[in-house]
């Protein structure tokens, strides 16, 4: 096989058709600068939506599941017999953790974890004049807070600092910052289901962009939270764990949960729903992205077919002249390979472009602070993707084609 | 002896059994121009395309310049055309896209005997040898009949092949062009070189070295033509 003469005699061919080899070309070009702009764009909003969920959640939170469920007396002593116990009252069950903040240290320790947060959090009635809402305060130290959660990039308004200066100080959410009507330097009664009430001074507004927790949440001291509680200083009821890979949280989760008994749950138990909604958006992104790819494949196979039947007295001659028939599929070959490359790589151009134009075109959100255009990501391995999807759908495309065409009978063409 | 054919038969399947070739035995030998003549049926193309190697469904034995050519690979055999056949055909000359010196150096790079430059001087002597060369980078497509007929034997020429084979090559042509064609083989014959071509043109057959008459798939006369033994 000869590849220069091959490659020689497939260009001239292209040439010989522009048109025709343009609008294959073409076929490839949209088939991948759809890929293109749909995968980069839809990886844009998995990513926005993972790393919004991802950052106002633990990669790891242990907590002591209270279970009020309990067999009666009766039951363990006659199990199986017909025992009827009335109203039997569930056991008074603690959410604390025992020696909370020694576990803390000790996950500290663990290889891969980036930080760790022991806090205490618990429902409670937030009040200002007669507005009433229900929400969760966490008693957080709040530079490990900050360390794990960048809580200084989703301030709004005020200063993280003030926890630290002032017991009384509160940072709250913005939704329910505004739901109450208070801002920076505003009081609120804050009122705990056992009944403690303390008056805190908002300090500042943080948003995540996720309205369940800016919409309920607000940080203040561990101590202040756990004096509202009339609890001691080791009571806590949650460790927030973050790691340096996300994706080593599920194994150490369930290594935590047997080394301390305690529950542990990981990102992805708690995020479930987002990413079953990722995979469901990457199947289709690949789904259309792929059925793109099958018509430009069509139209390419189509094209080559046409290419060959046109051609067939020219491959009765070279056949007679000494080609052989991998010379032949060599020569088709090229031609498919061709209009799929230079069809690619159009095509990463302007799917670059389209995406570049989809990241700049602005993207109102209302109350998503953190997002003012559309999300898109522009990762090198899409676009070699996109490239080796278009070269391969040409070659499968090209292939049979050219098998034809290296098939022809010389003898039944140039015998007229 | 350039070429040996030996009890060649052929037959067509479809769509009923035919016998088409009948124990063809000839040989051929350097130098010669032989034409091979009969009415149309008669199985005289059938037998080139055995002889062309293009054609491999046959029984009997087929040997061309040392190397027997039965039960070969298509690859050997596309190699076998490219390094010792030459083919004229009646239609369907040339590519239509290249030009005519392209055309005429596709088989010498398929062969890759000769280096670009070195293959380019040839092509053109061979343009030069049928009176061509003033076209030579003229696109095919532009060419006249005749005058692509002209080039496809220079083609035929590149390898400095064994034979050339001609399935009627002036069968498309008017008669100044047949003359000029004929006119090429027999001063390609006179320098030595071994051709066979099948014709029904009596005066083309008439001029060469050699008939042999076909009908009904058989032999009928193999003989010498007089007036080149009287030259």
């Amino acid at each position: 096989m000869n590849l220069t003469i091959a490659s020689q005699i497939a260009r001239t061919h292209l040439l010989a058709k522009k048109r025709q080899t343009l609008v294959a070309m073409l076929g490839v070009t949209f088939g991948i600068a759809m890929f293109i702009t749909m995968i980069s764009f839809m990886q844009g909003v998995n990513q926005f939506l993972e790393d919004s969920a991802l950052d106002a959640s633990p990669h790891i939170r242990v907590f002591n599941k209270v279970n009020t469920q309990r067999a009666s007396l009766i039951d363990e002593a006659h199990p199986g017999g017909f025992n009827v116990v009335y109203h039997q009252k569930p056991r008074a069950e603690s959410a604390r953790l025992k020696n909370g903040l020694i576990i803390a240290n000790r996950i500290g320790r663990q290889p891969g974890v980036l930080g760790v947060s022991p806090q205490l959090s618990t429902q409670v009635f937030y009040n200002n004049g007669p507005i009433q809402l229900s929400g969760i305060i966490a008693g957080v130290d709040i530079d490990r807070e900050n360390a794990l959660y960048h809580l200084t990039t989703r301030l709004q308004s005020g200063n993280l600092n003030a926890l630290k200066t002032n017991p009384d100080a509160l940072i709250m959410g913005t939704g329910l910052a505004r739901d109450l009507n208070v801002r920076v330097g505003d009081k609120v009664t804050v009122t705990t289901p056992t009944g403690g009430t303390r008056v805190l001074r908002v300090a500042g507004t943080f948003g995540f962009g996720i309205s369940t927790v800016d919409n309920t949440r607000s940080y203040a001291n561990l101590s202040t939270v756990q004096e509202i509680l009339q609890k001691d200083p080791s009571y806590i009821t949650d460790i927030h764990v973050k790691m340096t890979d996300p994706m080593r949280a599920i194994p150490l989760g369930k290594q935590l949960q047997a080394m301390f008994g305690y529950h542990t749950e990981d990102w992805a138990t708690a995020n479930t729903a987002i990413l079953a909604g990722e995979k469901i958006r990457n199947v289709m992104t690949f789904v259309v992205s792929f059925t793109l790819l099958v018509v430009a494949g069509f139209g390419i196979y189509n094209i080559m077919n046409m290419t060959v039947v046109n051609k067939i007295k020219d491959i009765a001659i070279l056949k007679a002249t000494g080609f052989d028939s991998r010379d032949i599929v060599a020569i088709f070959l090229l031609q498919a390979v061709f209009i799929g490359i230079s069809g690619g790589l159009l095509g990463l151009g302007i799917g670059f472009g389209l995406s570049y134009l989809l990241s700049i075109t602005p993207f109102d959100t209302g109350n998503m602070i953190s997002l003012k255009t559309f999300p898109v990501i522009f990762a090198p391995k899409y676009y070699v993707m996109g490239l080796l999807f278009g070269v391969i759908t040409t070659l499968l495309a090209g292939y049979f084609p050219s098998r034809k065409a290296s098939k022809v009978d010389p003898v039944a063409i140039l015998r007229g | 002896m350039v070429l040996s054919a030996r009890h060649l038969n052929k037959y067509f399947y479809d769509p009923d059994q035919f016998q088409v070739l009948r124990d063809i035995t000839f040989d051929v030998q350097q130098g010669e121009f032989m034409a091979i003549v009969g009415k149309s049926g008669c199985g005289k193309s059938t037998l080139l395309y055995l002889l062309s190697t293009m054609d491999t469904s046959y029984d009997g034995q087929i040997e061309m310049a040392g190397t027997s050519l039965t039960g070969r690979s298509q690859d050997f055999l596309a190699h076998f055309r490219n390094e010792h056949l030459g083919f004229v055909f009646q239609f369907h000359f040339l590519l239509p896209e290249f030009s005519a010196l392209q055309n005429v150096m596709l088989p010498g790079q398929k062969l890759g005997k000769y280096p670009a430059h070195e293959l380019e001087e040839r092509a053109m002597e061979k343009l030069r040898l049928i009176g061509m060369a003033d076209y030579a980078r003229k696109p095919a497509s532009k060419l006249s009949g005749g005058q692509q007929q002209r080039v496809a034997i220079a083609r035929a020429l590149i390898n400095d092949p064994t034979i050339i084979m001609g399935d009627e090559p002036t069968g498309n042509l008017d008669r100044a062009n047949s003359e000029n064609v004929f006119h090429i083989f027999k001063d390609l014959a006179a320098k030595g070189q071994t051709i066979i071509t099948v014709t029904h043109d009596p005066d083309f057959a008439a001029g060469t070295d050699r008939i042999i008459e076909m009908s009904d798939g058989q032999i009928i006369s193999g003989h010498e033509n007089q007036i080149r033994q009287a030259g």
